[in-house]
């Protein structure tokens, strides 16, 4: 790709580099910071006061990870705009290859091996589908958007990751991809009345998909739907969970006091059930402030986008926000029993260096968006759409 | 082309708009929930967690100590020593059992069975090695212990009796709950928890037991222990003293331990205290504590002389001659017969077609009341008993505590049997028969009395008062101690006339030349018993038998056919303070088996009085005024 397009001198858009850093939305920095500082705290306690074997590891990635965070975030966001359908289809590619190795090794293997790091190609999917579908409908005009034949190619795209992950089996990332798929063809301004077909056909699917769940993805909705059937079974978790929450009460047991966190009451404290810990140690109002800061992250990712001047950046914008959004909403609901068991950590406080990875190289694209904000890029993916 | 872009501008950032607000409803929603869970039902969890975290454990409280009269331990808890190990702290099970096994002997297949039950367990969890250490055994682990990893020194407390054998039968013994025992009381449910099975620790269980304490400890999901967050100890249970004399009971035992079979008993006759109670042969009680084997529990059950069963409360009998005071007492009391009046035997008295034999052959002659008890003459009380009938004879028996239970301090007392009319009819649906009045009034066929009965019997007819006997010095409850001081028996209702007639015929079975029981009587002033023997057939002796080759000796029987031994006495005659009953199981003869051990329990009994100055008769009533009569003719047998 002719990356030297964009040289001084050439580029009436060109932003220096400086000047990028200047830009960059420390305020969303710092609330990013805050929150993970706060996943270490948890880390801290959850191993009785110590920062092995959970804290020191995530500190060391958050730090490599923010960097990579800034790094993607002075990239022009016109080579992103470039690279979406690489991305895509290099995920894509890494997704058919786990599932190949999964079925010759006879076990569900999720990951690929790149020595310093385990790389997910679901992960990895995650963000590519945003931006590749962005790609897509920032060349559609509003009238294409609403051509059927033109609504297809974006469908697969979203269907053929989403069902490759559901086969590992991963559900909670299959729900991820499709809904994050969803809002971009929402933004995109996909007529109400389509999605209500495909929602309502969906609903028609479940009994068939029904018989595609495994067992205990089976057991999990059955317990959601009933959790005292199976109190020590299934629904422990759930029981556990609400328990510990609910008697955090309004202030909480305090730092590192939470008797359901620390005799192990509490499955995976550290990882899908973090929030809960939070919960009984800060009670509500921490469980509150916390809410708050996501809240604020979410807001920031607003901002942005409806600042921003390219259609592709608006999309990414809300499409990797409300990816951030659904890790936090499935994972705090689902701890406190509103929704059935899937497995969704909550971003940048769950431990776990993909997870941590994924969030922060979305929110660096984030940040590319808003440092590129003005950039205008024309409907055929040109940098100039003036003339 | 810009017009179009701000089309779809505007378009993006309504549904944005849409979008966001969809999401800030969610979020609503989840700080709805958490306000949901954390203030309304905040209490409800709060509980849940700490039935989650805290266990109730209880502690079992010291089981009360029981002492003889005079303080010494009878039943006390031991310090028992086990060793344990804690699969996680040590690194090689198998290794760690083996190095113990050379420090101390573990014995065969205890290796094996503690790898089954450590890999059966939770890691934490510590599993027995092996019980009742040593002192000796404990030093040398501990001195060891740097190579012992993950073993723990645990001491318990384990029911011991130091007296072994000597008081198996009144005391009984502890072991561990049944299934059918478990009564819902969780103290009941704690591994290694005893309670009493049999004797004073089974009639005062709850009284020995105490109460339990309580420690509430905070436990993780595992159950491991994190920390005790509060404890509350229990309430030892209380001190039984029982009115046994230690030193008397290990004499009797001593002196029962020359017989195969035998039982003794002996009371005060104010005050119903038993001194000493024994059964022979007898068990350990602390083969019972730790669990007792298999084998020697079916050599116990197997064992013809029955070791297991307190034959003084347990055991029934003919009384044979020793129930002729009461046939007396009964006459007497009619008004039909006095004590001078004598009848004639001449052998035997014919009842229609049966002849019933005196045991002398040819006969005593002319007997009256005195002579009758003195030689024991079985026609005197055919014919008396023919006269008064068995009804009048079952009531003065019943008066002096037969056929009914005496109702001491111990499980599984045996009632015997008084016969009357009524009785038979009722149980056995025939009528009474003539002739088995007379044999009833020489305690055979159906009378059946316990040692106790006997010695209770003994003990009224010395004291003239309903004595009962008992076995503790205290009325012991589960709810306290009171003091049973100023109890007093009820009078007898007999005359005190017709009690002196009868005592008078006992003092000269034991002191008079040709008395059944002279060569048994004691020979120290002051100290001289009266008694009365008996020989309980347990065979019907045929007529066949009598007319060839006459009587057989016990000697030529087999031990199960032989009669029993039994004598009765109280003592001293002036004054007397202790009644005594012995029956000697398939003994022989009352007067030659049975009587010398009565002597000798009665003198140890005066003795042991005197010897401890405290202790003293001189304040009783002078309820018998008899003197000793001068040695006279030959002794018989009754």
């Amino acid at each position: 790709m002719p990356f030297s397009k964009y040289r001084i001198g050439e580029d009436p858009d060109y932003v220096p580099i400086g000047r990028r850093l200047l830009l960059l939305n420390w305020t969303l920095v710092a609330l990013i910071t805050a929150l993970s500082g706060i996943g270490f705290a948890m880390l801290y306690s959850a191993a009785n006061g110590s920062l092995e074997p959970w804290a020191e590891r995530q500190m060391m990635r958050f730090g490599i990870g923010a960097t990579l965070m800034i790094i993607i975030a002075i990239t022009d966001i016109r080579i992103w705009l470039k690279l979406a359908y690489l991305s895509y289809f290099v995920a894509l590619v890494l997704l058919v290859g786990v599932e190949i190795k999964g079925d010759i090794g006879m076990g569900a293997q999720r990951w690929i091996n790149l020595g310093f790091f385990q790389l997910q190609p679901s992960e990895l999917m995650k963000i590519s589908l945003v931006l590749a579908l962005a790609r897509y409908f920032h060349g559609l005009t509003v009238e294409e958007t609403g051509r059927i034949t033109l609504l297809l190619p974006p469908l697969l795209m979203v269907l053929a990751p989403a069902a490759l992950v559901l086969r590992q089996p991963d559900l909670g990332t299959a729900l991820l991809l499709v809904a994050g798929g969803g809002v971009i063809f929402w933004l995109a301004g996909v007529r109400m009345w389509k999605f209500g077909l495909i929602l309502g056909s969906a609903l028609a699917a479940i009994p068939i998909g029904w018989q595609f769940l495994r067992d205990y993805q089976k057991n999990r909705v059955l317990t959601f739907m009933n959790p005292e059937n199976d109190p020590l079974g299934a629904g422990y978790h759930i029981t556990q969970s609400k328990i510990a929450l609910g008697s955090g009460g309004l202030f909480g047991k305090g730092f590192m006091l939470g008797s359901q966190s620390h005799l192990n009451f509490l499955p995976e404290k550290q990882t899908d059930f973090i929030f809960t810990m939070l919960g009984e140690e800060f009670g509500l109002v921490g469980g509150l402030a916390l809410l708050m800061l996501y809240a604020l992250v979410i807001t920031y990712g607003y901002v942005i986008a409806l600042r921003c001047r390219n259609q592709f950046g608006r999309m990414v914008a809300i499409g990797v926000t409300s990816t951030f959004f659904l890790y936090v909403f499935i994972n705090i609901a689902m701890v406190m029993g509103l929704i059935p068991v899937v497995g969704v950590p909550l971003p940048l406080v769950s431990y776990g260096g993909t997870v941590m990875m994924t969030i922060l190289v979305s929110f660096g694209l984030l940040m590319s968006v808003s440092i590129h904000r003005d950039i205008r890029i024309s409907r055929q993916g040109n940098d100039d759409g003036r003339q | 082309m810009w017009h179009r872009d701000s089309d779809r501008f505007r378009l993006f950032t309504r549904r944005a708009l849409m979008l966001g607000a969809g999401k800030g409803l969610l979020l609503t929603g989840l700080a709805a929930r958490m306000y949901y869970l954390q203030v309304l039902e905040s209490d409800r969890y709060r509980t849940l967690a700490d039935e989650n975290r805290i266990s109730h454990r209880l502690l079992p409280p010291p089981r009360g100590l029981i002492t003889d009269r005079f303080g010494a331990q009878l039943a006390v808890n031991r310090q028992n020593y086990h060793i344990m190990i804690v699969r996680e702290q040590t690194p090689d099970v198998r290794r760690t059992l083996e190095i113990l096994n050379q420090i101390i002997d573990l014995g065969p297949g205890i290796i094996e069975r503690v790898e089954r039950d450590v890999a059966k367990r939770r890691s934490f969890v510590p599993v027995t090695v092996r019980d009742n250490l040593t002192w000796d055994e404990v030093a040398r682990v501990g001195v060891n212990a740097p190579d012992l990893p993950g073993l723990i020194i645990d001491a318990g407390r384990s029911r011991d009796y130091p007296e072994g054998p000597h008081l198996a039968h009144t005391l009984g013994y502890v072991a561990a709950v049944s299934e059918k025992e478990l009564n819902g009381d969780p103290l009941l449910e704690l591994p290694g928890f005893t309670i009493g099975k049999s004797g004073i620790e089974k009639v005062y269980d709850l009284a020995l037991r105490g109460k339990a304490g309580t420690s509430q400890v905070e436990v993780n999901a595992l159950g491991r222990v994190i920390r005790e967050l509060e404890r509350e100890e229990g309430e030892s249970g209380n001190t039984v003293v029982m009115t046994l004399d230690l030193e008397l009971q290990r004499y009797a035992n001593q002196r029962l331990s020359r017989q195969e079979s035998a039982s003794a008993v002996v009371m005060d006759i104010h005050n119903g205290e038993v001194l000493a109670m024994a059964s022979h042969p007898a068990y350990d009680p602390n083969a019972f504590t730790t669990g007792i084997s298999h084998r020697l529990w079916n050599s116990l059950v197997n064992n013809p002389y029955s070791p297991l069963s307190n034959k003084a409360v347990n055991g029934t009998y003919a009384p044979g001659s020793t129930f002729k005071m009461c046939v007396a007492l009964a006459g007497l009391e009619s008004g039909i017969i006095s004590a001078d009046q004598r009848f004639f035997c001449n052998g035997h008295l014919d009842l229609g077609n049966a002849r019933f034999h005196c045991w002398k052959r040819g006969g005593h002659g002319w007997v009256n009341m005195h002579n009758s008890l003195k030689h024991s003459c079985d026609v005197y009380y055919y014919e008396i008993s023919q006269k008064i009938g068995i009804d009048r004879i079952a009531a003065m028996a019943n008066k002096l505590g037969l056929g009914t239970e005496t109702g001491i301090d111990l499980p599984n007392e045996r009632s015997g049997l008084i016969p009357t009319k009524d009785w038979k009819e009722i149980q056995l649906g025939k009528r009474w028969q003539g002739g088995e009045t007379l044999i009833a009034s020489i305690g055979q066929g159906y009378v059946l009395t316990t040692p106790l009965q006997l010695c209770t019997m003994t003990a009224r007819i010395a004291s003239g008062k309903a004595v009962k006997p008992h076995l503790t010095r205290d009325h012991v409850a589960p709810d306290g101690i009171s003091s049973r001081q100023n109890e007093e028996f009820p009078d007898l209702q007999i005359s005190r006339a017709s009690l002196a007639r009868v005592r008078d015929g006992m003092n000269g079975v034991s002191n008079e030349l040709h008395g059944t029981g002279y060569r048994a009587r004691i020979d120290i002033k002051g100290m001289e018993l009266a008694g009365k023997s008996g020989t309980s057939q347990v065979r019907r002796i045929t007529m066949r038998e009598r007319q060839t080759t006459g009587v057989l000796d016990n000697d030529d029987l087999p031990w199960k056919y032989r009669d029993h031994a039994l004598f009765v006495a109280f003592a001293p005659i002036e004054n007397p303070r202790y009644a005594c009953a012995v029956v000697v199981d398939h003994g022989g003869g009352g007067s030659s088996v049975a009587a010398p051990i009565v002597r000798d329990l009665l003198i140890k009994a005066q003795e042991l009085q005197s010897a401890r100055p405290g202790i003293s008769a001189a304040d009783l009533p002078a309820s018998a005024q008899l003197r000793p009569k001068p040695p006279q003719s030959e002794e018989g047998e009754g």
